[in-house]
Parts: structure tokens; C-alpha cells; sequence
């Protein structure tokens, strides 16, 4: 903490601090406005007169309305939830136990296989969406949940394992041993020791599974076409752009109310998240 | 006993391997075959050796696209560390609110990216920007900019974008790499006579360093492989100016269908991500053994 005049600490810190905070918001800020604004005050230009950015004198809620029974907007938010939840929960169940086997047990090319994982963690989507999509369309699994369900888990398993290994490796291994003395087998000491213990570290690879599959934009928009199949971010840009024209109510509603799912989830476990994501880059 | 160790190992990694192979390894090889023949969508294609990448060389919207991928995960790379390990510096100090400002400051993260930049798309709307009537109102400008119509701006614009996007991510990261350095070498460098300057450079930088490099390593691995920001704000123009590899890919794929040079210009990205992740491997190893 800096000792001293009042001002410095105004100048050094409140004042970027102040900055930070408001470029780092003000986008979400105006999400909201604009999806409050009526379409008469929406659509005047930056040098009218009466432009009024930071505020309306009348707020409506006709966007919502039009976003939520004109679109498949609904539908949209239903598919990603449940593709989301599914991919999230086999990614968990793959990502804790081969987590456990790198950081547990003993076998010949542990390192190598743990090496392995962390470079397919490395691989970005846009690397092989193309014969990704030609993969999915000989499973016949194309336009259906499924393509991604079974997709996401190739860049979430990765991170799961990894954020697990770096778990499983500070619970003492005698708590283990404890209860293999006791008569437990080596599963059941998994199961019903190492397993309950983990539970804040599997919360964390979870979440941050969860919200990374929320976002995920480049795989639903190859490998899905039909409009009742889309999920939030792809429908919001695919089905309500329309051509050059844009209806910038609707589409800001969707986006804000498309991040609301994310921002529960997070509001909730913040801390969570925090090791989650802080955990995924250093392992 | 290593024997069974051996047996449940194999059966707890099972699942994991299957996926990836299915999805990861199988695609990454298939990916190599396509770009080596002529297929189309619909059609199977043969085998034409380099003729994809010979091709793509040659296009001057590839070159254009791999330059600016370059210079966007160059520029954007420099913004983000500076600015988000300033941002970790204020944090790392005591103030009232602390909680909520670190869990507000994360949105532009956590909230799906294609979302949040379609508000960055109305904000730059040519005839409607919220930065027009700003400037305006501060009588820098008297005409309107055209944030996404001209090429260079676009490019800016973009990376403005990914900036905002990726410096929470950085900040909280530092942040967290931060907390761990213990407050007594601060202490003792003070008593020594050390500044502030001196202080972070010789005390907290170095023990920042590897959390640093991690972070800008994945983060370079990320913004060089960007799809999202490109496709919603500009969709690559004006005139194909504001390409980068994977939204040329697209374009050339998914777009006309012409798979086998979609793939090409896709592993065009291989070489230098590989470099990246072998350079990881290897500084990762290296203060592991220290």
C-alpha cells in the first residue's frame, strides 16, 4: 500500500482501477441498454441530435418478447444447456479417473501417456474441424447433439485430467493406505476415500467445463445446420442476422440472456472457478 | 503388484484414450490425407501430393491471412501481458470491495465470446457507434470512422477486441501467481533500500516468471488459432483483408467446399503450434527440475 499523499493514491490507483472497470464492463452495460431501448430511439445516428446513449426514457421489453416467441431462441437455450451437462459430465467421469491412474499408480509409460494428454490440451479446435466434419458426417451423427456431445469432450477431458493429476497429487497417499490396511481394495479406497476428497477440485473442472462448453462456437456451426438444432451462440448469429441486416434489439436480448446460464453458474462458485481456470494453464 | 497397478490403470485410462484417438489423433491424420488430395464436398478426391499447399503459398489471401495472424497474436500477446499484469498489481493490494471487483473483472471471460462480441459489433457500427458520438462529443472527430470498413482500422479493432477479452484471464492468472510470492522478500528488499521499481523487478518479476510464461504461452496458442472475433466482427473483409488462418479455412472449407485446401490452409497453423507447445514441454521441464 503506498504511504503518502491522498492524490498519488488517486492517481496510481483508483483512477486505473476506475478505467479498468469500465472498459472492462461498459460492453455489458450497453447489452442491457440497448436491449431495453425501443427501436425508435435504437436506430438514430451518432450525430442526431437526441442520441442518448447511456440511458432511455423508455424502456420496453418488446426485444425480449420478439427474441423469445419469434425465435427458436428457446430451443436453443435447451440444446446447449443439455449438450453442455452431458459433455461436462463425461468429460468429469473420463478426466477423474484417468487423473487418478497419472497421478496414483504405477505403470510403464505414465509419463509418456500424461505428456500425451497435455499436448492433445494444446490442440486447438480450429486446427481439425474440417476432418472433424467429415468424420461426423460417416458416423451419421451430423445435425444432432450428439456431434458435439461426443466433440467437446476432446478439448475438455484434457483439462479435467490435468487439473485432477494436480489434485489427486496433494491428497496424502496415506489416507490411502490407511484404508487398505483396514481391508479396503484398492477401488474401494478410490471410490470411497480419494473420490469425496477431491469433490472441490472435481466442482472446479466442472464449472470450468461447463462454461468453456457454453462457449464453444466453431464446432456447433460446422457440424450443425438445422436451425432447431443450434445452440445459443451459433443460433444468436446464424439465424438472427439475416443477410446485412441486423436487428440489434433482439440480438442484444439474446446475447445478454445467452450469458445469463454462464454467469449463474459462475456467480455461484467464483472461487471455483477461479482454481479452475488458474489450474488449467499451470498444472 | 505393479501388475495390477498396471491392469487398473489401463482401465481407468481406457475411456480418455478412446476419445481422443477417436477424436483427436484419427482426426489430425485424416486432416494430413485431405490436404494431400483434391476432395470436394461430396467427392472422395485422389491423391495429388503438395499441389494444396504449392496452391495456398501462392494466394495472396493466405499470405495476407498468415501475416495478419502473425500480427495479431504479436500485438494483441504484448497488450494483454502488460495490461493484465497491471491490472494484477492493483489487485494484489488491499482495498475495500476486492471480491466483487475481482469477480466482475472475469465477465468479459467467462460470458460466451461470440456473444459479447456482437456488442463490440454494435459499438462499431458505422452509423450508430457509441465511440463516434464519444469522439465527437470530446470534438476529436467531426466525421463518423468506419471502425470495420477500412482494413488496418478493422484489424485494430479487432485486436482491441481480443484484448478486452483475453486481459482478465491474464490479471487473474498473474494474480494468482502473485499471492504466492512471500511479503518478507518485499520486506527485506525495502530494508536493502530497494524502490518500487527495483522491488518487482529484481524481487517479483523473477518469481513471476514461469506462471508468466505458462500463461502467455497458452494464451499465444489460443489467439493465434482464432476463429470467433474474426467471423462475427468483419467475417475476414473488407476484401478478404482481415483474414486469419482458421477464418480463411472456413471461408475455403466450409464455405466454397473445397475440404482438401480447407485442410491445407488449417495445418498451415501445425508448424508454428507445434514449436510453441515443444518450447512449453521443454520450459515446463525445466522448472520442474529446478
Amino acid at each position: 500500500m503506498i504511504e503518502g499523499a491522498k492524490w498519488k493514491k488517486w492517481l496510481w490507483f483508483y483512477l486505473p482501477m476506475g478505467m479498468f472497470i469500465l472498459a472492462l464492463l461498459f460492453p455489458f452495460y450497453w447489452m442491457l441498454v440497448t436491449t431495453v431501448r425501443p427501436d425508435s430511439e435504437l436506430y438514430r445516428p451518432w450525430n442526431h441530435p437526441l442520441y442518448s446513449p447511456f440511458w432511455t426514457s423508455h424502456p420496453t421489453l418488446e426485444h425480449v418478447k420478439n427474441l423469445l416467441y419469434e425465435t427458436l431462441f428457446g430451443v436453443w437455450m435447451w440444446n446447449t444447456m443439455f449438450i453442455a451437462l452431458a459433455a461436462t459430465l463425461i468429460s468429469l467421469f473420463c478426466g477423474v479417473i484417468a487423473g487418478y491412474a497419472l497421478a496414483r499408480l504405477k505403470f510403464r509409460y505414465a509419463g509418456l501417456l500424461g505428456t500425451a494428454i497435455f499436448i492433445t490440451y494444446l490442440v486447438p479446435q480450429t486446427l481439425l474441424f474440417i476432418p472433424l466434419a467429415d468424420i461426423i458426417r460417416d458416423y451419421r451423427i451430423g445435425d444432432t447433439p450428439w456431434a458435439l456431445i461426443l466433440t467437446y469432450p476432446t478439448f475438455l477431458i484434457p483439462f479435467c485430467t490435468w487439473l485432477m493429476m494436480g489434485y489427486f497429487k496433494t491428497i496424502p497417499k496415506e489416507l490411502e493406505e490407511c484404508a487398505r490396511i483396514d481391508g479396503a481394495t484398492r477401488w474401494q479406497a478410490m471410490l470411497y476415500i480419494v473420490f469425496p476428497i477431491a469433490v472441490p477440485g472435481i466442482l472446479s473442472a466442472g464449472i470450468f467445463a461447463f462454461t468453456l462448453s457454453w462457449n464453444e462456437f466453431i464446432y456447433a456451426l460446422v457440424f450443425l445446420s438445422s436451425p432447431e438444432q443450434k445452440t445459443v451462440p451459433v443460433g444468436v448469429v446464424s439465424e438472427l442476422i439475416r443477410g446485412d441486416v441486423f436487428f440489434w434489439g433482439p440480438l442484444m436480448a439474446g446475447a445478454l440472456i445467452g450469458s445469463v446460464p454462464v454467469a449463474i453458474v459462475y456467480s455461484f462458485f467464483v472461487e471455483y472457478y477461479v482454481t479452475g481456470m488458474t489450474g488449467s494453464v499451470k498444472g | 503388484m505393479l501388475e495390477r497397478e498396471g491392469a487398473l490403470a489401463f482401465w481407468l485410462l481406457v475411456p480418455t484414450l478412446a476419445l481422443l484417438t477417436l477424436f483427436i489423433a484419427y482426426p489430425f491424420v485424416r486432416g494430413v490425407w485431405l490436404s494431400l488430395t483434391n476432395a470436394v464436398v461430396g467427392e472422395p478426391g485422389h491423391f495429388i501430393g503438395l499441389r494444396n499447399f504449392t496452391k495456398i503459398f501462392d494466394d495472396s489471401i493466405f499470405r495476407t491471412a498468415a501475416l495478419n495472424t502473425f500480427v495479431y497474436t504479436g500485438v494483441t500477446t504484448v497488450f494483454k501481458l502488460a495490461l493484465g499484469l497491471w491490472l494484477a498489481l492493483l489487485l494484489n493490494r488491499h482495498f475495500r470491495g476486492k471480491a466483487w471487483v475481482r469477480a466482475f473483472i472475469l465477465l468479459p471471460f467467462i460470458i460466451p465470446t461470440v456473444l459479447s462480441t456482437l456488442a463490440w459489433k454494435w459499438m462499431f457500427d458505422p452509423t450508430f457507434s457509441v465511440f463516434n458520438w464519444l469522439f465527437w462529443k470530446l470534438s476529436i472527430i467531426n466525421s463518423r470512422i468506419n471502425w470495420l470498413g477500412d482494413p488496418e482500422l478493422a484489424m485494430a479493432s479487432i485486436m482491441t477486441v481480443n484484448v478486452w477479452r483475453g486481459v482478465p484471464f491474464y490479471a487473474i492468472s498473474l494474480l494468482a501467481g502473485l499471492q504466492t510470492i512471500n511479503p518478507d522478500l518485499h520486506e527485506a528488499a525495502a530494508i536493502d533500500g530497494a524502490n518500487r521499481w527495483q522491488r518487482f523487478w529484481h524481487v517479483t518479476w523473477p518469481l513471476l516468471l514461469p506462471v508468466t510464461m505458462v500463461v502467455v504461452l497458452f494464451s499465444i496458442i489460443q489467439t493465434f488459432a482464432d476463429f470467433q472475433l474474426v467471423y462475427v466482427l468483419t467475417g475476414g473483409g473488407p476484401a478478404n483483408a482481415t483474414h486469419l488462418f482458421a477464418t480463411y479455412a472456413y471461408q475455403i472449407g466450409i464455405g466454397t467446399g473445397l475440404l482438401s485446401e480447407g485442410a491445407a490452409i488449417s495445418l498451415a497453423m501445425f508448424p508454428a503450434l507445434l514449436l510453441v507447445v515443444v518450447f512449453q514441454l521443454w520450459y515446463i521441464r525445466r522448472v520442474e527440475n529446478r
